[in-house]
């Protein structure tokens, strides 16, 4: 063993000294940061998965032909989200929220032409492209806020849910959704809504205010003097994180 | 930060003074509280770590005073415990809980997570891998900062009036989630939850910046192959922390909306107080679940680092080479991966399909292989070893041993059909205790002894060193040992009083025994104590290597300033192992001695590293670890 690896031995990025990865040790953390943050959505989602399937779904044969709302199974999707601003009462499944995914691609997409501009000490471009990336996120937001308010405030027709409260078999009309009740289902579907959504939503809103903290730094020149744009890069990081992880939300609250 | 350019920073002899005179202007403030200097930062966590070290055995001290002593007189300690000590002399029910809980919390994750990995991964990573200090000295700092904050809102809950939390550390709902549930269910809960998210952001903080430093920050020469074995174990436990921790982050996040916002996470038909609940639909096995995907990967978490401090003590101290590098490397590497697959075996009783328990019991049980090839290492290290018996050697030895009796209750307990007879009870607590707890506090004093010289520039006394490992280490068996038996025999945890159980009589001077021996061994870490604190200051001098030891720490100044190595950074020529080697003149030949100047010594394997030794001495190290030398200069 000892002879064969006499001579092949050769220097390797691995020998010390260098950044073995080719990334500074502040993308690193950025990298390790976000392993770690996927493993927060993940039991989120991972939470939803149990939650979701501890509860019935609805089943024609059980609850009746056409499908309402009720506490004793699990919602179908497209028939609580389908609501589209100035478009009252008109049914449009997944539409809005549709749009709102679109414009968050949209905004990973300007984020990745400001991180070449970067690369190509264009200041210019970084400040455009960072500012239409800042206009997406916002966008996103202001849209998740109508979403949810639409949600807590509910359709015109309230839905009637059999409850039992202290020991009696009560009915009752709800409208909309807070954490203990709603009209879409059980309390454990707006409860996860909301966390699970929110806490994206405030991954979103702390991803504008880096954005912002990028694009004032790239006016103001701090870039340019430091002679790399690598602070883009690794907010841009966080930023396609964000977005990657909105697609699964998307994925597991609208489509399954 | 520094001014200087990197292209500066080439290795010629004696040109880096720049680069250390610029720290030396420090005031008090910043050299010793808000310091960048990972030195100073290990020391802010061993010390802190220690304080609670202290709250954490006197509170076991209180509760085993009950437990042996059912119906003794504790009024004496109603000075310090003021109402918990009832108008009888009794300690309250309520608090013995809130003591269980708190011990639990404080032990696991104030002493052995931030204390022991906190402590040992800031001191000895820049130092041994030849940086001169973190990737990010400002993170480190705040992650000491995060985890004080996190240590100060969890002191303010043991004085909250309806006291700290008390539904044991694994804070299981309902029961935590109810503030009406029991009095520790409220205030104390909530600060309880506080501060676990301050110390979850802190341990992020420095787990991040602990393998951002083992990656990039390596020394010329400092292959992963060359790392000493502590920074393979501070490597995987940074990993363990940074992948395990952001779920239990998750689990209290829901737990804190349940408490406070009325969600049904993990709550669902509850009737309680004559009132039913509005909660539907939830699941508490769905917090055990969370919360054990971490739990258990923090057994690893505390034990890690302990197993790699032990590693360098016995090959130091055995005068040998580490028997099997390599397979300690893939042990570890095994248990890092199998830590987070196993979590379910905490909860057989929980009615899960037993088929899916047989599974989490093969995964369990295949942990045993990686332990049992690290235990034989250190036997076979120490096998006919030129045994030197430091204090930080007898401790390191102690963790062998304890290792491997703690280790085999494991595989009792592993066993689905055996742990649903010993569940939740004495065996339990004794198999825990012995081979996470005991194991890494020793893993933690083996290194307080042995790397204090490099930490204070003096020695800690010796013969107190002995006094103190052995009254830990017979304090220990003879606390935990006895545990199996009363187990074994049905005691279940955290009961407040055995006396009205007419079939535990017969065991009441076994409890009596055990609660001896814990305050005996309570009362034997002061001797530490005062060695620790008085050596700080009136220790003897330490020399510049008082073990003989190879790795890179040793060869800096006896009191190493903020950037560790005056002058350009040391070379990492050959693995830290090389102890007695044959044909040497030494009988350690320390990293930094290049392999030509020990032709007398070299083994054939080692030819392909000294046809290299031009080529790795001409590395340029990048010390900001920016990944910036590439660039064409620009400075």
């Amino acid at each position: 063993m000892s002879t064969v690896a006499v001579g092949d031995k050769k220097l390797s990025v691995w020998s010390g000294g260098v950044s073995p990865l080719k990334a500074s040790y502040g993308k690193l953390m950025m990298w390790f940061f976000l392993l770690s943050d996927a493993f927060s959505f993940s039991s989120l989602l991972v939470t939803y998965g149990l939650i979701r399937y501890s509860h019935p779904a609805w089943d024609p044969a059980v609850h009746g032909e056409t499908f309402s709302f009720s506490n004793e199974y699990w919602p179908i999707p497209e028939r609580v989200f389908d609501a589209v601003p100035f478009l009252h009462g008109v049914h449009l499944p997944l539409v809005f929220v549709g749009i709102m995914t679109f414009i968050l691609i949209l905004s990973s997409v300007t984020m990745v032409l400001a991180v070449e501009a970067g690369q190509r000490m264009d200041k210019k471009n970084v400040e455009k492209w960072m500012l239409w990336t800042i206009i997406g996120g916002l966008t996103f937001l202001i849209c998740q806020a109508w979403e949810w308010t639409h949600f807590i405030v509910g359709t015109d027709v309230p839905t009637k849910l059999n409850m039992i409260i202290n020991g009696e078999a009560t009915v009752m009309e709800v409208f909309g959704a807070n954490l203990k009740v709603n009209q879409y289902g059980p309390p454990a579907f707006a409860d996860l809504f909301f966390f699970i959504t929110g806490f994206h939503g405030t991954h979103v809103f702390s991803g504008v205010l880096l954005n912002f903290i990028i694009y004032y730094n790239t006016v103001v020149g701090t870039y340019q003097k430091r002679g790399s744009y690598e602070m883009v890069e690794k907010v841009g990081l966080y930023w396609h994180f964000v977005d990657l992880v909105w697609v699964f939300v998307f994925t597991f609250f609208y489509l399954i | 930060m520094s001014t200087i350019g990197s292209s500066e920073n080439i290795a010629s002899n004696g040109h880096d003074h720049a680069h250390d005179d610029h720290h030396h202007n420090d005031n008090f403030i910043t050299k010793y509280i808000f310091s960048t200097d990972h030195k100073t930062i290990a020391k802010q966590f061993l010390i802190t770590g220690l304080l609670w070290a202290m709250v954490g055995g006197a509170f076991s001290a209180i509760f085993r005073l009950q437990l042996g002593f059912p119906e003794m007189d504790l009024s004496w300690l109603r000075p310090i415990l003021g109402q918990w000590i009832e108008a009888n002399g009794k300690l309250s029910q309520e608090f013995y809980l809130a003591l269980v809980t708190m011990h639990g919390t404080i032990m696991v994750f104030f002493v052995l997570t931030a204390g022991l990995s906190g402590t040992f991964s800031n001191f000895l990573i820049p130092l041994q891998v030849g940086a001169r200090d973190m990737a990010s000295g400002f993170m480190n700092m705040l992650s000491y900062w995060f985890f004080f904050l996190s240590s100060v809102v969890m002191l303010i809950s043991l004085f909250v009036s309806t006291g700290p939390a008390s539904g044991g550390w694994v804070i299981y709902p309902p029961l935590s989630a109810l503030p009406q549930a029991m009095s520790g269910s409220g205030l104390g809960m909530t600060l309880w939850l506080v501060a676990m998210a301050l110390f979850i952001v802190s341990s992020l903080l420095g787990g991040i910046n602990y393998i951002t430093t083992i990656i990039n920050m390596r020394t010329r020469g400092m292959t992963f192959g060359k790392l000493p074995l502590t920074i393979w174990s501070f490597f995987l436990t940074a990993i363990i922390g940074v992948l395990s921790f952001p779920v239990l982050l998750a689990a209290a996040l829901l737990l804190i909306f349940d408490r406070s916002f009325g969600t049904s996470f993990y709550l669902s038909e509850i009737f309680i107080q004559g009132e039913a609940l509005h909660n539907m639909g939830g699941s508490p096995l769905l917090f055990q679940h969370l919360f054990w995907f971490l739990g258990h990967p923090e057994v690893y978490i505390v034990l890690l680092p302990a197993l790699g401090i032990t590693s360098e003590v016995i090959a130091t101290n055995s005068r040998k080479p580490i028997f099997g590098y390599k397979a300690m490397i893939i042990s570890m590497l095994g248990i890092t991966i199998l830590s987070f697959i196993v979590w379910a075996h905490h909860m057989f009783v929980t009615g899960m399909d037993p088929f899916l328990g047989s599974i989490f019991m093969f995964l369990t049980l295949i942990i045993a292989v990686p332990s049992a090839v690290k235990v034989f290492n250190y036997l076979t290290t120490l096998w006919k070893g030129n045994l030197v018996f430091t204090p930080a050697m007898l401790f390191s030895i102690g963790l062998v041993s304890l290792f491997i009796s703690g280790g085999l209750t494991g595989i009792f307990l592993g066993n689905a059909a055996i742990d649903i007879q010993l569940h939740d009870t004495y065996f339990v607590v004794a198999h825990f205790h012995i081979v996470m707890g005991s194991a890494s506090f020793f893993g933690m004093m083996a290194g307080v002894y042995h790397w204090f010289p490099k930490m204070f520039g003096r020695m800690m006394d010796k013969k107190l060193g002995y006094i103190h490992f052995w009254t830990t280490f017979i304090g220990v068996y003879a606390v935990f040992l006895p545990m199996h038996f009363i187990g074994i025999a049905g005691f279940p945890r955290r009961y407040y009083s055995f006396t009205n159980f007419e079939t535990f009589n017969m065991f009441g001077d076994l409890n009596a025994f055990i609660s001896v021996a814990a305050i005996i061994a309570f009362l034997g870490q002061f001797v530490f104590g005062f060695n620790f604190f008085y050596s700080i200051f009136k220790g003897r001098l330490a020399p510049a290597n008082p073990w003989r030891s190879n790795t890179l720490e040793w060869t800096t100044p006896r009191n190493p300033g903020h950037g560790n190595w005056e002058g350009a950074l040391p070379t990492a020529y050959r693995w830290p192992y090389d102890y007695s080697k044959p044909g040497a003149e030494e009988d350690f030949i320390p990293q930094n001695v290049p392999l030509s100047q020990t032709k007398e010594s070299n083994l054939p394997h080692e030819e392909g590293d000294l046809a290299l030794e031009k080529d790795i001495e001409n590395i340029v190290v990048d010390e900001t670890g920016e990944n910036k030398l590439e660039e064409p200069a620009h400075h």
